[in-house]
């Protein structure tokens, strides 16, 4: 791989509390490695509290205590600076962030404020990125949002005006405008219809591949991974448990648990028995020894509950942590 | 014919603006269907939002009463019920997001002592308690698991689960289940179609399952209806009407639907 837009070393990032003399430690990200590569849109796939939202916090350096770095590195390289994003003071963190680092969420009606005009939210954002006059800058979005086929008037309307497809558009439109160089993108789909979904994924997907950016795309939907993502990392209780190009994770998981993700997914026109997983996911406080999915694994034994499977590489470019990797069945 | 479990009969339902506008929005627009006492399935509304699929359902539920039209439970219709707890002893609701449904400052028990104090009429404590049992049992859980805990000591299935459970206790004959899975995890999903299915097969409970999600629907469904700006678009037998639909609408929502298969880098991709 050429040098990774982004790479994640031995990342462990702890919720730590203590009150009234009780200490509590949530693992939520436990010893994650990954890198993403320029122009890569990366899959990030798990169920919910399985530690993918801490993730990309930290990757952001979003960090609010309880949340805590015990270990590890986020660095990221970009065109013309390499940065440790925990490493930097607060000011050149604000310079990065949406000019090299921008972030598209789940609910755009969040993002957007109710009550001032979608205007501006681009000038809130992205204006001291762009620079110039008001003027130029105003003419740059419009330039923008036609690449992305939205009309001009979206910028004189409030955001209760557009739909919901529409506002997801919008926010987009505003993470990309200052050409970033690396998009996190969390649930951006999730609350859309099937239809309008297919659209906004499409969009994601143009502008992306027009911008050349990288995209960290996270959802628990495998069937957006099947058709986004060129690369995909599944996380299971806050440790990164499978890592693969998407075609080879889809036909040869080599995880239980990615294994068990593939074979439950109902498909239209298949209407053969799916089987549910058993038992509960783990409360990550206080996490089972050894492998953390070997509760509920088919193939859990002895040494899974004792150790913690390393991640080893399985086959070229495909990494996964399970001491039985290679019984595992295609799904 | 059979005797009828429930009747929806040309029912309409418009809601106006507010003081200010004269905008009046139709959400259901002259919907009709109708589910056998003697025969339990699963009866599939499919639709986007806006479509009005949880309008027709809170109609159902007796919620929102009509502006026009009849829903009529065992013939008896909704707007003169002699007795609205006999209705919701037999008409229970699942909601979207347990998280939402259940109050997080309440034990979940809590709801089910008191459903089971007030729709099944119980008294004393044990016969209370067995009958909560029971209802988790039948999800899959039991008292013991769930006794005293709060709703974030659950996880979204589990206490998808205890909402299910709830909703069994008075013996319902029908139950709405209004998008059911759509906060569930996907690998808890499986296991809560699969326990409507089994509901269905095994204690003959009718459900109606509102969703847009056309996997599921296409591997619970008896029967399905298509859902589009408050009209029927189209409606049939769920496995015929998913494998080869015929409305325009119907057409789009199936190639909308994104395929879990690789490679299948055309959708997205070459959209």
């Amino acid at each position: 791989m050429s040098s990774p837009v982004l790479a994640v070393e031995g990342l462990k990032a702890y919720y730590r509390t203590s009150a009234f003399g009780v200490r509590r430690e949530v693992r939520a990200v436990d010893d994650v490695s990954l890198a993403i590569a320029p122009g890569e849109i990366y899959g990030l796939a798990g169920e919910s509290s399985s530690g993918k939202t801490t993730l990309i916090k930290t990757i952001a350096n979003a960090i609010q205590p309880p949340l805590q770095v015990l270990a590890g590195s986020v660095v990221f390289n970009f065109r013309d600076r390499t940065v440790d994003i925990h490493a930097i003071e607060r000011e050149s963190l604000a310079d990065i962030r949406w000019k090299h680092l921008s972030y598209i969420m789940q609910g755009s009606m969040n993002v957007l404020n109710p009550v001032r005009r979608v205007r501006h939210a681009f000038v809130d954002f992205a204006f001291r990125h762009v620079g110039g006059s008001m003027a130029e800058f105003l003419d740059a979005v419009r330039a923008h949002l036609e690449r992305l086929h939205l009309g001009p008037d979206v910028l004189d309307a409030f955001p209760h005006q557009l739909s919901g497809g529409m506002r997801q558009r919008v926010t987009i439109a505003l993470a990309t405008v200052c050409r970033p160089e690396f998009i996190i993108a969390d649930e951006p789909t999730t609350a859309l219809d099937v239809v309008v979904q297919k659209g906004v994924l499409a969009m994601i997907h143009e502008v992306q591949r027009e911008l050349g950016s990288s995209i960290i795309f996270v959802t628990h939907d495998m069937a957006v991974h099947a058709n986004l993502a060129d690369r995909l990392g599944i996380m299971y209780a806050g440790r990164l448990v499978e890592e693969g190009r998407t075609a080879d994770v889809f036909r040869r998981p080599r995880h239980p648990y990615t294994r068990h993700l593939i074979a439950s997914l109902p498909r239209l026109g298949d209407s053969a028995p799916k089987e549910g997983l058993g038992g509960t996911p783990p409360n990550l406080a206080d996490p089972p020894a050894g492998c953390r999915f070997h509760p509920r694994c088919p193939l859990a034994t002895d040494i899974c509950r004792r150790d913690a499977p390393p991640m080893t590489e399985v086959a070229p470019g495909h990494r996964a942590a399970c001491f039985h990797a290679d019984q595992v069945a295609a799904p | 014919m059979s005797p009828a479990l429930l009747e929806v009969d040309r029912v309409s339902r418009t809601y106006s603006g507010g003081l200010l506008t004269r905008r009046r929005v139709t959400a259901v627009n002259d919907v009709s269907l109708r589910l056998d006492a003697d025969k339990p399935e699963i009866f599939t509304v499919v639709g986007e939002s806006g479509s009005g699929k949880t309008t027709l359902a809170r109609m159902i539920l007796g919620l929102v009463p009509p502006t026009s039209g009849a829903i009529r439970f065992r013939g008896a219709d909704l707007a003169r019920l002699p007795s609205r707890l006999a209705f919701m002893r037999e008409v229970q609701p699942i909601f979207q997001n347990p998280f939402e449904a259940f109050n997080p400052m309440k034990r979940v028990d809590r709801y089910l002592f008191a459903t089971a104090r007030r729709m099944a009429g119980l008294t004393n404590e044990p016969a209370i308690a067995e009958a909560a049992d029971r209802a988790l049992k039948d999800v899959g859980l039991s008292l013991a698991e769930v006794r005293g805990r709060f709703p974030h000591e659950l996880s979204g299935g589990q206490l998808q689960r205890v909402a299910i459970a709830r909703a069994l206790i008075s013996r319902p004959a029908l139950l709405v289940a209004d998008e059911p899975v759509s906060m569930i995890d996907a690998s808890l999903r499986a296991s809560i179609v699969n326990l409507l299915r089994d509901l269905c097969r095994r204690e003959r409970v009718s459900i109606v399952y509102i969703t847009h999600d056309l996997a599921t629907a296409y591997y619970v469904s008896d029967r399905i209806i298509i859902m589009r700006r408050g009209e029927v678009v189209e409606s049939g037998q769920a496995r015929a009407v998913l494998d080869n639909p015929q409305h325009p609408y119907s057409q789009l929502l199936k190639s909308s639907v994104l395929s879990p298969e690789v490679p299948s880098t055309g959708a997205v991709r070459h959209a």
